[in-house]
């Protein structure tokens, strides 16, 4: 057996079923080791996609997602979608070919240093020196990637490991890592804490963050919070956590966020962060937030406890196995004046746009387009201007919300879409971007046709890159530098230039029979939405 | 501003280091000093990590330090409660007149004098900071050429270790 050979076992003993890559020659010996088993190989275009590919099959799956690289350009061109999955804690194993070793540091052909250049932004990363470590390195990988804190690990393997000769094949039945030991159970004492705060708390809220999703404590989140009747906002990966219309759901706070969820937050006694990093965008002074309330921050990774805001209860632990043990405390408290109170809030919310009518207006499309998709549909948001009207308008049922949220990376939604799709091969899927976005992805409807992995594609047209311009339009005194699209191509001609079936909409005359013929195609589609090239978010 | 001494034991593979110094460089913590060296255990690493900061930043440095997957675990060594040692050598312009008078000082502090050339000297010293900065003020009037310090090393007293190897 070759080392090669080693890596694709390997994938097979992590019950792999599809990697998401693009060859080069110190790649070569593994992809030719992938002929012999069943793990499907998805080529994509440009290896950035492959990561976000990888990405999207994660987070539907709830398993590893595995992207593959050759050295040089091939490893250098992952490091954004590495970047963006570390961002929103997605794990992915990323393997990438490497030049072999003797020539390590000489600047040869195709040589980069992999490992030091993804540094920040993985969990960990390997270069393996000795075709006898690859088994146990690939076990340790894949657990270190998808427990405590999920996250990227990167191996880079040279081309004389891939083909040197391994004489025994074992994989460990476990890792034996002495120095990585993530916390899962919640300590009893500060769980304790936070139930006697919630027993004298008038006003308790829960924002619920992506951890919620990550740990697959969703269906817990929604037993807590109804049982207990506590309000529920979230944050921008937490969209989804909760389904739009519950009751006890009150949106997504911070500064792209709804009024009411942010009053809501704002004018808590109690606020129990679950799952959720206390950034930037969600909360734009923290220190504020402290003032009056009393934080619980529940976290998986201690870290994150404490470096934006200082809690008054820190809780460590994965948050399934805490709700696990909220379950077992009992708390009869009533909150019901709170909840009038935010009902009141709710209401009081009054709609801000007043669209141009010779156009589509991205948000009612976007909540008509969310109510028509199915229960359980997966709905890919860009980034931009598409992006914030997307978690400002989507009515989530019991799907999926997917974003780029915490690295913000232009082109994300087509190559999750794609990987998502591998994941759920049933599911209704669509991805939606602007047409600056669209741009960024565009080469991988070619992936899409060639491996069957139909998606919807929604394209927001407004010839701008919207987020940039409104920008300039509130910071510049509208003076626009460089986010005119012109000179795009028909993006109907190009889908159809793919085989892909399009359609044009220029208002909103009949959107509700567009919208349902284009959800009830069967096969895959793009939708093209002329908006107002100066409408704003806000 | 507060100083710490942060004690870290780490598993002892390649581009450990780099880990620490690249996590220091790219969220803005300060590295006054960082000593490595291997343990008793062969398998493990003892770093000595002085740094500097408000206590939210050392705070978030024992935490981040502590997330990295090498790291087996990282204590504060409390200055009460540890040894602390640096090494200091010292070359010192010097002819034979100042020679006298050097070697009078170096015996004060206990230092040694670990080489001679007919204008120069270089000088060794083991000790805590106090006692490095104490010896260097009275070498002022001298005319230093060169120094090189290694950096702190600490224990902690008794018999209590950071981690059982």
């Amino acid at each position: 057996m070759l080392g090669a050979d080693a890596m694709a076992k390997c994938l097979e003993e992590e019950g792999v079923e599809a990697v998401f890559g693009y060859p080069g020659v110190a790649i070569c010996p593994f992809f030719n080791s992938m002929l012999g088993n069943n793990i499907e190989r998805i080529l994509v275009r440009t290896e950035q996609n492959a990561a976000h590919a990888a990405n999207g099959y994660a987070r539907v799956s709830g398993k590893v997602g595995v992207c593959v690289a050759t050295s040089g350009p091939g490893a250098t061109n992952l490091i954004t979608g590495i970047a963006t999955a570390y961002a929103d804690s997605i794990p992915l194993v990323c393997i990438t070919g490497q030049v072999d070793s003797s020539l390590l540091g000489s600047d040869v052909f195709q040589e980069a240093d992999i490992t030091g250049a993804v540094e920040s932004f993985v969990k960990y990363s390997y270069l393996i020196k000795k075709v006898e470590d690859i088994p146990r390195i690939f076990k340790e990988a894949f657990y270190i990637a998808s427990t405590g804190r999920k996250g990227p690990v990167l191996i880079d393997v040279p081309i004389d490991i891939q083909n040197a000769v391994l004489k025994n094949f074992s994989y460990p039945e476990e890792v034996n890592l002495r120095t990585y030991k993530p916390t899962v159970k919640g300590h009893a004492v500060q769980i304790k804490k936070v139930f006697d705060a919630l027993k004298k708390a008038k006003k308790p809220i829960i924002c619920a963050g992506g951890g919620v999703i990550l740990s697959n404590a969703k269906s817990e989140l929604r037993e807590f919070s109804h049982k207990n009747g506590i309000p529920v906002v979230s944050t921008l990966m937490g969209i989804g956590a909760m389904p739009t219309r519950d009751p006890l759901y009150y949106g997504m706070v911070g500064n792209n966020g709804k009024s009411y969820a942010n009053k809501a937050m704002n004018d808590s006694d109690l606020l129990i962060m679950i799952g959720a990093r206390v950034a930037d965008r969600a909360i734009a002074q923290p220190d504020l937030v402290t003032e009056n309330t009393i934080l619980v921050h529940i976290d998986v990774d201690p870290a994150e406890i404490g470096k934006n805001v200082g809690p008054t209860i820190p809780l460590v632990g994965d948050i399934k196995s805490i709700f696990d043990d909220f379950k077992k405390e009992e708390l009869n408290s009533d909150y019901s004046e709170w909840i009038e109170t935010l009902n009141k809030y709710r209401e009081a919310e009054k709609p801000r746009r007043k669209p141009d009518e010779k156009y589509v207006d991205p948000a009612v499309f976007i909540t008509k387009l969310s109510e028509k998709m199915e229960e359980e549909g997966i709905y890919v948001a860009d980034v931009g201007q598409n992006q914030m009207w997307s978690c400002g308008y989507h009515i989530v049922k019991n799907g999926m919300f997917l974003t780029s949220g915490g690295m913000g990376t232009m082109g994300y939604s087509i190559p999750a879409a794609i990987g998502a799709r591998r994941a759920a091969k049933d599911r209704q899927i669509i991805a939606v971007c602007g047409d600056g976005s669209f741009q960024m992805s565009m080469m991988e409807l070619a992936t899409m046709m060639q491996h069957g992995l139909f998606i919807k594609i929604v394209v927001f047209h407004n010839g701008y890159l919207g987020l940039v311009r409104e920008y300039q339009y509130n910071t510049y005194k509208a003076n626009y530098s460089v986010v005119d699209l012109s000179g795009s191509p028909d993006f109907c001609k190009l889908g159809e230039a793919y085989g892909i079936k399009c359609v044009r909409v220029s208002d909103m005359q009949g959107i509700d029979e567009k919208i349902d013929e284009f959800i009830s195609y069967d096969g895959p589609m793009l939708m093209e939405l002329m908006i107002d090239p100066m409408d704003r978010v806000k | 501003m507060n100083r710490k001494v942060f004690q870290l034991i780490a598993d002892n593979t390649s581009g450990v280091l780099s880990r620490i110094a690249g996590l220091f460089s790219r969220r803005g913590y300060n590295i006054e000093s960082i000593t490595a060296g291997v343990t008793t255990d062969p398998n493990y690493s003892r770093i000595t990590i002085v740094t500097t900061g408000d206590n939210d930043i050392l705070e978030q440095i024992e935490k981040q330090v502590a997330k990295l997957v090498d790291v087996e675990s990282i204590v504060e060594l409390n200055p009460g409660d540890s040894v602390f040692r640096e090494l200091i050598m010292i070359k010192v312009k010097a002819d034979a007149a100042q020679r006298v008078e050097i070697s009078t000082v170096v015996d004060i502090f206990r230092a040694s004098i670990v080489d001679v050339t007919v204008d120069s000297l270089i000088i060794e010293l083991i000790g805590d900071q106090p006692k490095i900065e104490a010896f260097l003020a009275m070498l002022e009037s001298y005319d230093i050429l060169e120094t090189a310090r290694t950096g702190i090393a600490g224990l902690s007293r008794g018999t209590e270790s950071i981690v059982k190897l």
